[in-house]
């Protein structure tokens, strides 16, 4: 190696990738969607092994058959899991924010979301109240699309 | 019927930082290739077939660069597989390489890999992408934020205290000054960690682990290669790994069948692990532990599900002094991922400080009387998990 070479080593070359999609919703997702659009969570629903299911999905793999239904989530639930973000990540919301799994009622299982209306200055205090066990409603946007970020949890 | 012996017989591994400025990726592969080739004793045309251990190639910014990488590894006219299962990818390449050789059809299979996190300043970004589409995506995950709700409820289910896991983090950074290839290491104290900037409540900078560069190999040999080895191999008495759902709200609550923040799954793991190498007692024939823990609460969860202790005592066994040489058993002496996590190759490295351990050839870190050691590895949203137990005897029963 040269001297040329050797100084040069420490070089990097910039990059970037640009790709774009489109995804393909599908009748399960769609119809979860459709029913934010009118302010309701559906659950689907098996009958075989009575859970209910959030996020919905076509098929229960513990009873090994489709979910032949769907159940109106109730508008309150209890935290499983929540952290409060404090740092900030490319391409992610700025801080801080309160994110969490919520097992809302007449549901088996929890579905992450946003926790808001909470003073989140004092983050150890915040966190407090943000304990697995803890009851917390479901509040829509007024303006609604479709989308799971059409809804966020507040505390009850 | 008795199983075939399989052992690892060559370790290669360069060191870990956050940029290799002076190697491209697939020279720093080559590097970890060269090291364990040479450690085996083994030349490139005695390797059978090579097991490529890349997760997202997103990182290093070159997709699938495993192709990239063929000759490099000395892969060309010989089978060639990549192996991603996320986090636990250089564990299910361990397991594949294993059943390579244990099938009979190969004599000697490489495993290496490598990973260069920080060559994006984009890695979490990368990993928010992991999640599903359409219903978690746009909630701000990644492996800092979800490793953080984790961490809340096992913490908050058995009182466990941050500075608990601070204890952890001090421990690691201490343990991998001894261990020439870590990436993070030195004195740091319990304060040091509780000080640092949250993050994620309850993660601190200090309680997450770095972005690493570097690159790690095994060879993995059947028994007549192991037999005319210059160093002492570690056979592979047991491999295991279990799937999970994405969706971590499946695993949390009433009606889960298990519970994300005991990292159950390893229970089940570790018990077929355990079983094919007929171990019972875990705590009693194993002395090493290299465990998957990115984040600093990870070793208690999962020594608790591997059967060490039982459930919530980790903390507590930990505190005095339990998982340090002389304790119940030595975790991560190498400073575990807490110090070094090159994601792609971390699975890898788990089971190569474990076979060093065994084959006596850890340097400072070396403990005495080392007959068995388990290394794990977890990927996704905890969903691959995998579990490896070596020995320094073949102790098949399956």
């Amino acid at each position: 190696m040269n001297q040329q070479q050797a100084n040069n080593q420490d070089q990097s070359i910039p990059g970037e990738w640009h790709v774009r999609y489109n995804y393909s919703v599908g009748k399960v997702a769609g119809h979860f969607f459709e029913q934010l659009k009118h302010g309701k969570i559906f659950a689907s629903y098996c009958s075989t092994s009575n859970m209910a299911y959030l996020p919905p999905r076509a098929y229960c793999e513990r009873s090994f058959s489709p979910c032949d239904g769907w159940v109106e989530a109730g508008n309150e639930g209890v935290i499983e899991a929540a952290t409060i973000v404090t740092a900030a990540f490319e391409n992610l919301p700025p801080p801080p924010y309160a994110i969490a799994y919520v097992r809302l009622d007449g549901v088996s299982t929890a579905m992450i979301n946003f926790v808001r209306d909470l003073d989140l200055t004092d983050v150890p205090k915040a966190a407090e109240r943000l304990k697995p066990g803890t009851r917390v409603k479901v509040r829509f946007a007024h303006e609604r699309e479709g989308r799971t970020t059409d809804f966020h949890y507040v505390l009850a | 019927m008795q199983s075939t012996p399989v052992a690892i017989t060559g370790v290669g591994q360069t060191p870990f930082k956050i940029h290799h400025a002076e190697k491209t990726y697939v020279e720093l592969a080559q590097d970890a290739a060269k090291l364990a080739l040479d450690h085996a004793g083994l030349e490139p045309g005695e390797i059978d077939a090579v097991v490529f251990s890349m997760a997202p190639t997103q990182f290093m910014g070159v997709n699938d660069a495993d192709r990239w990488a063929v000759e490099h590894v000395w892969g060309e006219n010989k089978p060639f597989m990549r192996i991603h299962t996320g986090g636990a990818t250089g564990g299910s390449a361990l397991q594949a390489a294993y059943y390579h050789v244990a099938s009979g059809l190969y004599r000697n299979v490489l495993v290496v890999g490598a990973d260069r996190v920080a060559e994006t300043p984009d890695a979490q970004h990368i990993l928010n992408l992991i999640w599903d589409r359409f219903y978690e995506h746009d909630f701000a995950l990644n492996t800092v934020t979800m490793a953080a709700m984790v961490g809340q409820r096992y913490m908050h289910r058995y009182g466990v205290t941050q500075e608990q896991c601070a204890r952890v983090v001090v421990r690691s950074r201490r343990h991998a000054k001894q261990n020439p290839y870590a990436h993070l290491k030195g004195d740091i104290t319990v304060d040091d960690v509780l000080n640092s900037p949250i993050i994620s409540w309850p993660l601190r900078r200090f309680d997450i682990c770095p972005r690493s560069s570097g690159a790690a190999a095994l060879v993995v040999s059947d028994l007549s290669t192991a037999r005319r080895s210059s160093t002492k191999p570690a056979f592979i008495n047991g491999v295991s790994s279990i799937a999970h759902t994405v969706f971590m709200g499946d695993r949390m609550g009433y009606r889960a069948e298990a519970d994300l923040s005991d990292h159950d799954a390893f229970n089940r793991a570790a018990q077929e692990c355990y079983r094919q190498a007929g171990v019972i007692d875990p705590a009693k024939h194993i002395q090493i532990a290299e465990i998957y823990d990115p984040f600093s609460f990870f070793q208690f969860p999962q020594l608790e599900s591997l059967g060490f202790c039982g459930r919530g005592e980790a903390a507590r066994i930990s505190d005095q002094g339990g998982f340090e040489p002389g304790g119940l058993v030595s975790v991560n002496l190498s400073g575990g991922t807490l110090c070094t996590n090159p994601i792609g190759v971390t699975g890898l490295v788990r089971v190569a400080d474990a076979a060093l351990q065994v084959m006596g050839c850890a340097g400072a870190n070396q403990q005495p009387d080392v007959h068995n050691a388990v290394a794990t590895s977890i990927g996704g949203s905890e969903q691959f998990l995998t579990c490896a137990l070596l020995g320094d005897d073949h102790l098949g029963r399956n």
